[in-house]
């Protein structure tokens, strides 16, 4: 194994309960597993018992990141694995900003923050030492950026920091809230904020600018002016020009747009809210997180009269991308472009994930039109397209005044199984799904998911290469296959940690190269058996700690409302779960068993 | 004689590609060892600030070093001699505009030698070398 393990072996142990920290060498699992996923469930299984309460001190938030990181373009996204909140299973989500890179040159591979504090408080790493501090200051500030701006300001390392932070949401432990990094960029998926925030950490900063002699900076060179030609090619572009907005109109076209609680695949007003209205009107700045030439980050505009005088402006930034347009927008019949970008100003504020309170907001619009829920309920009234209302109704969630809006803290599942409205109620295993409402394949790719995002297994381009080819639908078990597949190969792309708007660029024999310009000697087809391994350990643990997929709701609103492919049947995504549950519980039970896995890398 | 120059700071999206091929030059990856540092003016959505030596044809921080280290350059800036540098760190005081870096493992100053080694890894055009008479 390369001696380049050693650059990312340590890792950073955090104990919040007792406030102190400590390192320790774990060239063990970044020799087997890479990094990132591989090594984060690894150290995820380790620390949280099966049955612990992800509210508690027992969970943990592993962070890790991979070989590549800080070294290879668009390595550039951090792995955190934990226990969620929101569906009580182990997940997973990804962010990029400085993070990665930060905690790459601070000289760890992975930090573990684990217990939790009887005070407020944040803790800043560097290369040396983590220092405790009080959050009394900051526990409660309304808006999530001001919290990073008094960060900002008060600490070193401009630059070369990440500042990971949670809003009130996460304070008050709404299930879906988000951990946000750097303002615009989130682990924003299944409830890491309320994860932090029952630990009572408000923000965990890293700082370093370490560097690591090269093994081999001649081939290291080539193979990197290779990757970073690509990166700045034809598959990267349609990320820089109108970032991921640009599927607004694609899905639209298709009738794959999720629209008023995903009655209709689509929305009369797209085009005032597409990417490329966006772009024209509104866009003010793009943005790279660390190490990535694409600049997918966009940034918009808005000016803001103040009602009370005239003249008086204020300007606001606010960051957009396909899902919060779907999940605050269509979703919502919102087709005014200023009043969404309030509407997402609100929720990045707050720090709660876009997709799930814009499917929670669109159930309660949808309980309240059918008298399910009364007024008494949602203090104002919600209806499509009054943004207005909405913006109230997001500080409500977080401020919880009454028994409905605690309820919906808890995520549209707990709310309809409590109110009624189940059928509408858009939710797999608990989690609310991402905007593409692409086809059965798609639909089954949520089903069987881990991060619940649309990158699970890409199957959203599945559906559409089979409406652009007019072939026939694949059965479930090539489908499962097909997936499962995908999704084993994007393992090891979220073990470097790359971005996966990057997996044209690096294909099989890419990260081969890149690995072994560094020193690794494994190659492509060992690469593609590992990717395989980490699925279903990752998978395993979830089956381990009670998941039980046969028994998953399948929300009908997903069957009824057609996809370009037809209507989703029913059987045709429970033949699919059959399938992945009968794979990962041989999987899980040779690891009860106490099977020794045999490695698949070394 | 070229120099190398920050053409419209307003482009950069802050993927500090510059930096870290400016730490490639010498068979190192990370930001340490950089001669260019990027990071947000107060805040991402504000833009950038790119520092890096202008080539004062006069350099104060050559003149704030007590053991000559810094030879002057032609066409500006300086170049170091790491040799005669005993890593007091005057220099970096010296240049107002923070253009000099610090190396901590090796105790030693970085500052642009004006290669130009890394406006080729600018994807948006930030940078660039000019000719200097
Ligand atoms: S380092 Fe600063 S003082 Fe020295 S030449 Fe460059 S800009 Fe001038
Ligand atoms: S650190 Fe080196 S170059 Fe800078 S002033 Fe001191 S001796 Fe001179
Ligand atoms: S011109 Fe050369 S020395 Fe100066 S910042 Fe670029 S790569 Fe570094
Ligand atoms: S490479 Fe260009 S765009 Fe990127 S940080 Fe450097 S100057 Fe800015």
């Amino acid at each position: 194994m390369s001696s380049w393990v050693k650059t990312l072996s340590r890792v950073l142990y955090i104990d919040l309960s007792r406030k102190q920290f400590w390192v320790e060498d774990r060239e063990d699992l970044f020799s087997k597993w890479l990094g990132g996923t591989g090594v984060a469930i690894q150290l995820y299984k380790e620390e949280v018992p099966r049955r612990a309460d992800p509210l508690g001190p027992e969970n943990v938030a592993v962070f890790a990141i991979g070989p590549l990181t800080g070294v290879f373009p668009m390595a550039s996204k951090v792995v955190s694995i934990f226990k969620s909140p929101l569906n009580g299973y182990v997940a997973e989500s990804h962010a990029g900003g400085r993070a990665a890179t930060a905690i790459r040159y601070a000289g760890y591979g992975a930090i573990v923050v684990k217990g939790s504090s009887d005070i407020p408080i944040y803790a800043i790493v560097d290369e040396e030492k983590v220092r405790f501090r009080d959050a009394g200051a900051l526990w409660g500030m309304r808006s999530s950026e001001t919290v990073g701006r008094v960060l900002r300001e008060a600490l070193p390392g401009a630059g070369f920091r990440t500042i990971m932070r949670i809003g009130r949401a996460g304070e008050r432990l709404v299930r879906y809230s988000n951990l946000a990094v750097e303002t615009y960029r989130h682990f924003g998926r299944m409830g890491l904020g309320a994860v932090f925030g029952s630990k009572k950490l408000k923000a965990l900063i890293v700082m370093g600018r370490r560097g690591f002699k090269l093994p081999d900076p001649k081939t290291y060179r080539e193979v990197y002016k290779e990757i970073f030609e690509l990166t700045k090619g034809p598959a990267t572009r349609k990320y820089h020009d109108l970032g991921t907005a640009a599927n607004i109109m694609v899905l639209d076209k298709l009738g794959a747009l999720p629209t008023r609680n995903l009655s209709s695949g689509r929305f009369e007003g797209a085009r005032e809210i597409s990417g490329e209205k966006l772009a024209e009107e509104n866009l003010s700045r793009r943005l790279a997180c660390t190490a990535c030439p694409v600049a997918c980050i966009h940034l918009a505009a808005i000016r803001e009269e103040y009602e009370d005088e005239k003249y008086f402006y204020k300007i606001e930034f606010v960051p957009y991308d396909h899902e919060p347009i779907y999940a605050l927008g269509c979703n919502l019949g919102i087709s005014d472009r200023y009043g969404l970008l309030k509407l997402i100003k609100v929720v990045e504020d707050e720090g709660v994930d876009s997709i799930s309170t814009g499917v929670v907001l669109a159930w309660a619009t949808e309980a309240l039109e059918r008298g399910i829920i009364t007024l008494k309920d949602t203090l104002v009234e919600l209806r499509w397209g009054n943004w207005r209302n909405y913006v109230k109704a997001v500080s409500y969630i977080v401020l919880q005044p009454n028994d409905f809006y605690r309820t919906l803290a808890l995520g549209v599942e707990e709310a309809a199984a409590k109110y009624g409205g189940l059928d509408f109620a858009l939710a797999y295993n608990r989690v609310e799904p991402a905007g593409y409402h692409t086809g059965p394949l798609y639909h089954s790719s949520l089903a069987i998911g881990f991060r619940h995002s649309h990158l699970d297994g890409g199957a959203y381009s599945m559906d559409q290469n089979l409406v652009a080819s007019g072939g026939p639908t694949p059965s479930p078990e090539e489908a499962a296959k097909m997936i499962i597949e995908e999704e084993s190969w994007r393992q090891i792309l979220n073990s470097m940690v790359i971005c996966l708007f990057a997996r044209g660029v690096y294909g099989r024999s890419a990260v081969e190269k890149a690995l072994r310009s560094l020193g690794y000697s494994i190659d492509a087809s060992k690469l593609v058996e590992l990717g395989k391994q980490i699925y279903l350990e990752k998978h395993a643990v979830k089956i381990l700690e009670g998941f039980e997929p046969e028994k998953m709701r399948i929300p009908r609103r997903a069957l009824e409302t057609p996809t370009p492919l037809g209507n989703v049947s029913e059987e045709y995504v429970r033949k699919i779960v059959e399938h992945y549950a009968k794979l990962v519980k041989e999987y899980a039970k040779k690891i009860e068993s106490g099977n020794p896995e045999k490695c698949v890398s070394c | 004689m070229k120099r190398f120059v920050v053409v419209d700071s307003n482009r950069c999206v802050g993927c500090h590609l510059c930096v870290y091929a400016c730490t490639n030059r010498f068979g190192y990856v990370g930001m340490g060892k950089s001669a260019i540092h990027v990071r947000s003016a107060g805040g991402v959505e504000r833009g950038f600030v790119v520092v890096v030596c202008r080539a004062c044809k006069d350099p104060p921080c050559a003149r704030a070093c007590p053991v000559n280290a810094l030879v002057l350059r032609q066409g500006g800036g300086v170049i170091l001699n790491t040799a005669k540098c005993i890593g007091c760190g005057y220099c970096v005081n010296a240049c107002d505009i923070g253009a000099v870096m610090w190396d901590s493992e090796f105790m030693k100053p970085v500052i642009c030698t004006h290669c130009g080694y890394c406006v080729g890894f600018c994807p948006h055009g930030v940078i660039a070398l000019e000719e200097v008479r």
